[in-house]
């Protein structure tokens, strides 16, 4: 797909899910014959029109019914069909949980779940709607690969190696209309790799999804408070990305991950594990939901009650940075 | 997705069954001596699990299905296992293997020795695998998903206009299941006459009847009225279950409800839960063989 400044700009006001299935899966079947994009009577929401105006046979409206959904995809995509199959993420991940472990992750069928309005972009409609377990679910199914774009672009660039993989892949979508833009200008977006996004020398910080563009403001309060911080963005959830990791583990004394999610079985688990086999290893602070959900109200106003908002992430990665013995 | 003929037309269709004379007599000889020879492999493998036991009540009740299936209504070519114009089985009640594995055994797919080995650590029968190449089109095991699968598949099919068609055994206790009838509504939906969902209904589930576990009656009128074709049938019968087979509506998909009983061909299986999943002792398998052979039955 062409990417421009002015690309970037326009996808960002649709938002992750606008950017997926309004611009990139039209883009992507009119380049892929065996592409189905199955929807849970969120074709509207979604901003299907486009694709099912083009391509009525590889559109397939399954109404209200998840689990049902992934076994039709599961069919499609034994006869050779790469299949996108998409509702919110809290329906997609959860209450579809066994038909994808057995269809996607037993089966390997060619399945693309997307998972939309992640985190708690829903913020409004309250915990049903809310996805802050999701990487977890999906993270515990061998053979599965996990996305969490940061931002419209990176939410296209991810549709679009889904396609172009064979094998079952979840791309969790988050932030809402006119998301944060994260990535100015074009770049190449390598599954499975972290992506340093600033640079500083005291504390690594790894953010997903939304929480880049907020890490990556509290980085530059930290700044003026003389915390030195290091961003980056761990587009890729599974298969996690080692190499990057020992680099990060290796040069800071500190790393802090932050998610829209549960602390319990998400990317700062994820990392979390893998330094636990570390000899020597950074001190991790992991913020996110601490295995609680929060009150319905704006999405700020529940970053706010689980400590998300920039500010108070830096505020968090100051005090855990000054409770530490520096040489 | 390709329109097809929205017409109620119940198709006369010129098989088998429909013809007279011997040719029909030697079919239905044939395919209730393929009964009997896959309920004795069914006791050999419930012999051969030992102490882990088997699913041998719901095995005996779809023999004569899977029978006339294997012998008769599905088209394959074991020779050439990936064809895609093939017909496909997709077995919901994964369960059945004491059923399906005999039936995989007369079709070609697999030597008779093997059967025994169906539990065997390792092996290429155990645990409800996926095996094309030997007749395996889906790995079921969980309950209510098979339909849904076999949706998708006839999709693609009538996409691509191949004359697949689509045959899911059910059992009637996975119905308790919601998302089946997710999967129900959907396939009239497409208008899928392609699809043929054969209830092995024997009234037992686990735990027993399934009228007093939850029940499912009336199954026909609940069919009816999410827009299947209804065959009904006795499930034992080998040329009643053929006349089932040959029925359909076109675009609407079909479903026979196949009256059978659990443990059927030895009396002291018949209509007993617990035969669900049992061991067999050496005694009772030869018992259960005398039967077999005899043909005696409740």
């Amino acid at each position: 797909m062409k990417v421009t400044p002015v690309n970037i700009r326009a996808w960002s006001k649709l938002g992750q899910r606008g950017a997926v299935f309004a611009i990139a899966m039209p883009e992507i079947a009119s380049g892929q014959e065996n592409i189905k994009l199955l929807t849970a009577d969120l074709a509207l929401l979604s901003g299907m029109d486009r694709f099912r105006n083009a391509y009525p046979e590889k559109f397939l409206n399954i109404g209200i019914a998840e689990q049902n959904m992934i076994g039709i995809a599961a069919g499609l995509a034994m006869e050779g069909d790469c299949v996108f199959a998409t509702t919110y993420a809290s329906f997609i991940a959860v209450r579809s949980l066994e038909h994808v472990r057995q269809h996607l992750s037993h089966l390997q069928c060619n399945i693309k779940l997307i998972g939309s309005s992640a985190g708690v972009v829903a913020a409004k409609s309250g915990v049903s709607h809310w996805a802050t377990e999701d990487m977890a679910f999906m993270r515990a199914l061998p053979n599965l690969t996990v996305l969490s774009p940061c931002d419209c672009l990176e939410a296209v660039k991810a549709a679009e190696y889904a396609a172009a993989v064979q094998g079952p892949v979840y791309i969790r979508l988050s932030g809402g209309l006119n998301c944060p833009v994260v990535y100015k200008e074009d770049y190449e977006f390598v599954m499975g790799r972290l992506v340093p996004l600033r640079e500083g020398r005291m504390v690594a910080v790894i953010a997903t999804g939304l929480m880049v563009s907020e890490a990556l403001k509290a980085a530059d309060l930290l700044e003026e408070e003389g915390i030195s911080v290091s961003v980056f963005n761990m587009h890729t959830i599974k298969p996690i990305d080692k190499e990057g990791l020992a680099e990060i583990f290796e040069n800071y004394s500190m790393v802090v991950t932050v998610e829209e999610h549960n602390v319990i079985g998400g990317m700062g688990s994820a990392v979390a594990e893998y330094k636990a086999g570390f000899e020597k290893s950074p001190k991790q602070v992991l913020i996110g939901f601490e295995d609680c959900f929060a009150k319905a109200g704006s999405q700020r106003y529940i970053w706010e009650q689980r400590g998300l908002t920039a500010g108070q992430i830096a505020g968090k990665i100051k005090e855990e940075w000054s409770m530490m013995k520096h040489d | 997705m390709t329109k097809i003929n929205e017409d109620k037309v119940v198709a006369e269709n010129e098989t088998a069954t429909n013809r007279k004379g011997k040719e029909n007599e030697n079919q239905i000889e044939r395919l209730t001596e393929m009964a009997k020879r896959m309920r004795l492999a069914a006791l050999d493998m419930a012999l051969a699990s030992g102490q882990n036991g088997s699913h041998l009540g719901g095995s005996l009740s779809c023999i004569e299905i899977l029978a006339v299936l294997y012998g008769q209504i599905l088209r394959f070519d074991k020779e050439d296992p990936f064809n895609q114009n093939r017909d496909r089985f997709i077995p919901s009640k994964n369960h059945c293997v004491l059923a399906h594995f005999p039936a995989l055994a007369e079709a070609g797919f697999i030597e008779r020795e093997e059967l025994l080995e169906f539990q065997k650590d390792g092996g290429r029968l155990t645990g409800y695998p996926k095996r094309v190449e030997i007749g395996l089109e889906y790995s079921g095991g969980s309950l209510g998903m098979a339909v849904s699968v076999g949706i998708g598949i006839a999709l693609n099919a009538r996409e691509h206009s191949r004359p697949t068609h689509v045959y899911v055994l059910m059992g009637d206790g996975e119905l308790n299941e919601g998302s089946i009838w997710e999967a129900f509504m959907s396939a009239a939906q497409y208008k899928l006459d392609t699809v043929t969902a054969i209830i092995d209904r024997n009234h037992l589930s686990y735990d027993g009847d399934t009228e007093e576990v939850m029940g499912i009656d009336s199954l026909k009128d609940k069919m009816k009225s999410f827009n299947w074709f209804v065959s009904e049938c006795d499930g034992h019968d080998i040329q009643d279950l053929l006349r089932a087979f040959s029925e359909r509506e076109i675009g609407k998909p079909h479903v026979i409800i196949a009256d059978t009983v659990k443990g059927k061909g030895v009396s002291f299986m018949e209509n007993r839960p617990e035969w669900h999943h049992h061991r067999l002792s050496k005694e009772q398998y030869e018992a259960a063989r005398k039967e077999v052979l005899g043909g005696v039955s409740k």
